[in-house]
């Protein structure tokens, strides 16, 4: 699916990186400035969004560098 | 921007932080660029509406298996798993692993070496015209009809969930979509749909993660929900021995007859919708390996969409109702049970990937609607019975306008449904009408070369017939039930499958009986399209872990394996 054109994967890499590089944002921005008791999700003590959004980070940064339509096969 | 702002409202289910606005934004913007991206690269028939058959077996894989985790397939099989408890994991492995093996092994052949473009198509090429013309017309009205309560369906959610407006949501989602498949044709359907998948497993995987973490793991799981509802939710065989042991009201005969061989085949081996994914595969062997891929993947679906349901059972405070209780009470429906346990558990930015999950999945499901009812409409339709011998440009045309047009009509349906909610009910009962007996007539015509053209089209037409004459006996004597569904205990579920089965047998007869009376094609007429008269390219030189038939027994052995597991 790159003959002549960008990969899916690759446009797959960009969509999960800009969410990675948000979701990890909002995460951080939690644990500077946590909400109040009431307003946190159950298990915020995990805070999911720190080390899920991370993951897709990576993930993201891995499919943008391999299909990148710059890079030559 | 305002706009936007005010067709949001205060009081909702979540609420959605500037973070998880800004990633529902990036997805609707990502998937329009995608299809402006494509738009240089579908300028002929064979690419627009077969996305230049040179898909990769993953690409095809995952992108027939999207299409149908669309419409209502996330919120609605959570909220079964809800209701009925695990019991709702038979629509995801003996509602669909057989079939899709079957598809990928026995079926998929016929279909690509045919070259056909469509399900009709090959009818046409193996029944004549009169059968593709009886199937075509009724595949497209359908596919509208099931675009239109896709779209209804994904409008109120986001309306119930985040408060959005009907009119709003149902403008933007189905402008998208037109967009995108307009302008790249079924490429940028699969293109998306691939990325679509993608996102609800990044979306929708962490509700599970984190709900079998607060409960301690799937045995303490198990023993909250018997506490809360009942042990026999988390069987998946052990209750069916009667109608009334299981909250399904469903018989083991009904779930492996009427689903598993029937209502299953006749969907994923012959729904246009999900087989044209896999008829833009660039070679056999990718056209074959397709439907084993996607029902690899298909089994993991139950953790995102079954477990989310059996975790509510456990975890949330207040008890979930039926539809008209809970507007009733004001309390909370079923259908409501994947966004709480997502507002559960998920955080700013969490949040919005997960909503963007729902709304990528009814997208998905819309977008394969409408490049399914573009191609039949154009091919079987315009095409045979309108416009022969156009340019191909001209077809192509046609296709870039019908699929606007067929938005549009599905925007007309989402209005009807929501003016008459019953014909909601109705509708997905006509759907169901077909596919029992176009299963019957292809899979009689794929192996069996005695069948003729006569045989072929009233087969189809007496098993449609029969299955729409036993929905209407029982919807004016409820007490038929007990003939129908061999049970007066059976709901409605348990109908469906045995009206399925019944019908297909009808199909099945009456076609045998009329191909026996009339005269058949020779063998030469039917190659390529009948098993026994077509040569099959072997794949004995290619190493056993490339051969689709090894990849199908992985997958079989392991759907044995979690049926006896969660028994």
């Amino acid at each position: 699916m790159r003959e002549g054109g960008i990969s899916i994967w690759f446009f797959i890499g960009v969509s999960l990186l800009v969410n990675g590089i948000l979701i990890v944002g909002a995460g951080i921005w939690e644990l500077i400035a946590p909400p109040a008791l009431d307003a946190r999700v159950v298990l915020f003590n995990l805070h999911a969004n720190v080390w899920w959004g991370a993951l897709l980070l990576i993930f993201g940064l891995a499919y943008c560098l391999k299909f990148s339509p710059g890079r030559k096969t | 921007m305002t706009a936007v702002m005010a067709a949001i409202t205060p009081t909702t289910l979540v609420h959605l932080s500037a973070v998880d606005i800004a990633i529902i934004v990036f997805y609707f913007a990502l998937v329009l660029a995608i299809g402006l991206y494509l738009r240089g690269r579908s300028n002929t028939g064979e690419d627009f509406f077969m996305a230049g058959r040179e898909m990769t077996a993953w690409i095809a894989g995952l992108s027939f298996l999207s299409a149908n985790l669309g419409s209502l397939e996330l919120m609605g099989w959570a909220a079964a798993a809800y209701q009925y408890g695990i019991l709702a994991a038979h629509w995801y492995w003996i509602g669909a692993i057989p079939a899709m093996l079957f598809l990928g092994i026995v079926m998929m052949p016929f279909y690509y070496i045919s070259k056909t473009h469509s399900v009709p198509g090959y009818l046409k090429l193996r029944f004549g015209e009169s059968s593709r013309a009886l199937s075509a017309i009724s595949f497209a009205l359908m596919t509208l009809f099931m675009s239109g309560i896709n779209m209804y369906s994904m409008a109120l959610v986001l309306k119930v969930v985040l408060g959005w407006n009907i009119n709003f949501s149902i403008v933007i989602s189905s402008a998208t979509v037109a967009a995108y498949v307009a302008l790249g044709g079924l490429r940028s359907a699969i293109f998306n749909e691939v990325l679509q998948f993608i996102l609800i497993w990044a979306g929708a995987a962490l509700i599970p993660i984190l709900g079998l973490v607060e409960t301690g793991g799937w045995s303490n799981l198990r023993l909250q929900i018997a506490r809360n509802a009942s042990a026999e939710y988390t069987h998946l065989w052990t209750t069916l021995g009667s109608f009334k042991d299981n909250p399904m009201g469903i018989h083991w005969t009904g779930i492996v007859f009427g689903l598993g061989f029937i209502i299953s085949f006749g969907y994923w081996t012959t729904d246009f919708l999900v087989v044209q994914r896999v008829l833009s595969a660039k070679d056999l062997r990718s056209a074959k390996m397709a439907p084993i891929i996607g029902a690899a993947f298909k089994m993991l679906v139950p953790f995102i969409v079954i477990l989310p349901g059996l975790l509510g059972l456990a975890v949330l405070p207040m008890k979930l109702t039926g539809e008209t209780a809970a507007l009733a009470t004001g309390g909370h429906s079923y259908n409501e049970v994947l966004p709480l346990m997502l507002a559960r558990y998920c955080g700013p930015g969490l949040l919005g990937l997960g909503i963007t999950a729902l709304i990528a999945g009814f997208m998905s499901g819309m977008a394969g609607n409408v490049s399914a009812f573009t191609t039949v409409w154009t091919y079987d339709i315009y095409r045979a019975l309108i416009k022969k011998n156009e340019s191909d440009a001209h077809y192509v045309s046609m296709g870039r306008w019908c699929t606007v047009l067929g938005v549009f009509f599905s925007v007309l349906t989402a209005y009807l449904v929501m003016s008459f909610a019953s014909i909601m009910d109705y509708v997905q009962a006509l759907f169901s009408f077909f596919i029992a007996p176009l299963y019957g007539t292809v899979i009689l015509g794929m192996l069996w070369k005695r069948a003729t053209g006569a045989g072929g089209f009233w087969g189809l037409f007496a098993g449609t017939v029969s299955s729409i004459g036993m929905w209407a006996w029982v919807k004016i004597n409820p007490a038929a039930l007990r003939y129908v569904a061999l049970s007066p205990n059976a709901r409605d579920m348990a109908e469906n499958m045995y009206r399925a089965l019944w019908s297909w047998i009808v199909c099945v007869v009456v076609t045998i009986v009329v191909s026996c009376m009339t005269k058949a094609k020779s063998d030469a007429e039917l190659n390529g399209l009948v098993y026994g008269v077509t040569a099959i390219p072997h794949e004995a030189a290619v190493p056993i872990y490339h051969r689709p038939a090894f990849w199908a027994t992985v997958v079989a052995v392991f759907f044995v394996a979690v049926n006896i597991l969660f028994w």
